[in-house]
């Protein structure tokens, strides 16, 4: 594996997969009075939020202190941040604290990526702008291996604002690694230029798509992210590409919902679907911390391999 | 030379150890019982070529039979010491630790004529190896439903070496309850302890030189049961085969 985890696109099918039967392993500990591992003793995780969060930055605590790394949260807010200090001047004196693994969450794409060249330690990327959310590509694999049993040969339609999304790129690179089939549907203001260089197929019409899917991701409509009109109104745009009750009936009877936080709920997707037992939208936050520290193990668990790649 | 098995007690020479060790210092630290079992999953098939041309080079020290034989009796000395197996759980550590557990406890039940819980106790985030390799992946850990708490745990083993495995395991169980005691059984102690530990059932003791390399195979992960005593980590090494255990275990490694 890499020494940072920085795309989705990184990460080879073996190493995903390895990430994914780690993350199984460390699942089943998460059930005992003992939750602890020593692992990571002595080891130091910084999680640098430039952007707000609760669940990731949660999660990603949670998942270092399983594995006893020692734990420093950092947040714009209230650091020399708000003093005009920038990414690099942070990020050296991060590196002078001696941090081990710095998870950074940043509204600039490419933020996770200039941080790699300057500090020693891994960098992972926690989502930056509208580019990448890795690890939660990798929580929503493995949600589905869980649910279902088999990445491979797997029709995932994602739904919703693409183009403002991090976590459908990540995903779309990540699942078409692990060999299943993923469409976009979205209105065509809402999809990326570049999407037809994707590996994945788009669609526009969201009932034709939903009785072939086993599994739909809808995604939430990222109104602090537009600065331009993409659809005539949140109604409209609920009504077309909504995933109510009704649609969710045209489901077939094995797929599941998922939704990667935080919703909108009435917007992308209605209440009652939200709470169903074909949402697996609560699992997928238990299933964060596992990967996450499968993750952590991995990047910081062994030897850091010399010259690594990077 | 077999037939000494029980008796043979050479193998107490673990203060000659570390006289040539820092020259070949992976090896000491890990001991290679544990990189095959990796390998045995991700080897390609070049890999196994190799793997099998260095186990030319090998020699069988126990049969199918006698590993049958030593688990057997094993399995008598367990009822023995622990009056009849009452609340024993028997815990293997992957990878070749839990099939001869299961068959311990297979054997424990056609004398005893009830089941035995048998599980496996993965240990690699308890290793104190960690940081001299590249992660690996995680062995699988699952607890009899019965749980381990005032029970006798017995850790199976295939082969004893420094003894860092059985260290691990010990702190694992901690996390996981409190036996009432915690035993050791290994199918071959081939000595060069690092740690004041000692299995209390032993199949078979093998005295080695730290230069040898003990590889235990059996049918469930490798399609055959044997024990190796392989060819020195040099020789394989200067002829550049990555077939000795922890050459073919970092290769395998490698693509993960």
């Amino acid at each position: 594996m890499n020494r940072h985890l920085i795309s989705a696109g990184d990460l080879s099918q073996d190493d995903a997969l390895l990430i994914l039967d780690t993350a199984e392993e460390l699942a089943s500990t998460a059930e005992r009075p003992m939750k602890k591992l020593p692992t990571l003793r002595g080891r130091t995780v910084v999680n640098l939020f430039y952007e707000d969060s609760t669940r990731t930055r949660i999660s990603f605590e949670a998942a270092a202190k399983r594995l006893s790394a020692d734990v420093i949260n950092f947040s714009a807010k209230g650091s020399s941040v708000a003093k005009g200090e920038s990414l690099k001047d942070t990020a050296l004196t991060l590196e002078a604290m001696g941090a081990d693994a710095v998870v950074i969450r940043h509204s600039a794409s490419g933020a996770p990526h200039r941080l790699a060249g300057w500090v020693q330690g891994s960098v992972v990327n926690a989502g930056d702008g509208a580019h990448e959310h890795p690890t939660q590509a990798l929580l929503d694999a493995f949600t589905m291996r869980r649910r279902l049993g088999r990445l491979d040969g797997l029709r995932v339609t994602i739904v919703g604002d693409v183009l403002h999304s991090r976590v459908a790129r990540s995903n779309v690179l990540l699942l078409s690694t692990l060999g299943a089939d993923v469409t976009l549907v979205a209105p065509p203001t809402l999809l990326p230029v570049a999407v037809g260089t994707w590996p994945c197929s788009v669609a526009y019409d969201l009932d034709a798509a939903l009785p072939k899917a086993d599994v739909v991701m809808m995604l939430r409509v990222q109104q602090e992210r537009m600065n331009a009109a993409y659809f005539p109104s949140v109604r409209e745009y609920s009504r077309r590409y909504g995933l109510d009750v009704a649609r969710m009936g045209l489901l077939p009877d094995h797929s599941i919902v998922m939704h990667p936080g935080p919703m909108n709920r009435g917007v992308e997707i209605a209440a009652e679907v939200a709470d169903s037992a074909r949402s697996t939208i609560v699992e997928q936050v238990a299933n964060g911390v596992s990967v996450r520290m499968a993750v952590l193990y991995l990047l910081l668990g062994g030897a850091s391999e010399t010259g690594g790649q990077r | 030379m077999h037939a000494a098995d029980r008796t043979d007690a050479s193998t107490d020479a673990p203060t000659r150890a570390p006289t040539n060790a820092p020259t070949r210092a992976p090896q000491r630290d890990a001991p290679p019982r544990d990189p095959p079992q990796r390998a045995a999953a991700q080897q390609s098939p070049a890999q196994r070529d190799a793997a099998r041309r260095a186990e030319s080079e090998t020699r069988a020290v126990l049969e199918p039979d006698e590993i049958r034989r030593a688990l057997t009796r094993v399995a008598h000395e367990i009822l023995e010491r622990t009056n009849g197996g009452d609340d024993v759980v028997l815990l293997g550590i992957p990878t070749r630790g839990v099939p001869l557990a299961r068959r311990l406890a297979e054997r424990l039940e056609q004398v005893e004529g009830r089941p035995l819980p048998a599980g496996s106790l993965d240990v690699t985030m308890y290793r104190d190896d960690l940081r001299l390799r590249p992660a690996r992946a995680l062995g699988h850990t699952e607890v009899p439903a019965e749980g381990i708490d005032d029970k006798i745990v017995v850790l199976v083993d295939d082969v004893l070496y420094s003894g860092r495995t059985v260290r691990a395991a010990l702190d694992a169980l901690g996390d996981l309850g409190r036996p009432r005691a915690v035993q050791l059984a290994v199918l071959v102690d081939r000595g060069h302890r690092e740690l004041p530990i000692r299995a209390d059932y032993v199949g078979k003791n093998l005295p080695t030189s730290q230069r040898e390399t003990v590889r235990v195979l059996l049918t469930e992960v490798d399609g055959q049961d044997a024990v190796l005593l392989g060819a020195t980590a040099d020789a394989a090494g200067a002829a550049g085969t990555p077939g000795t255990p922890d050459a073919a275990g970092a290769a395998g490694r490698e693509g993960s």
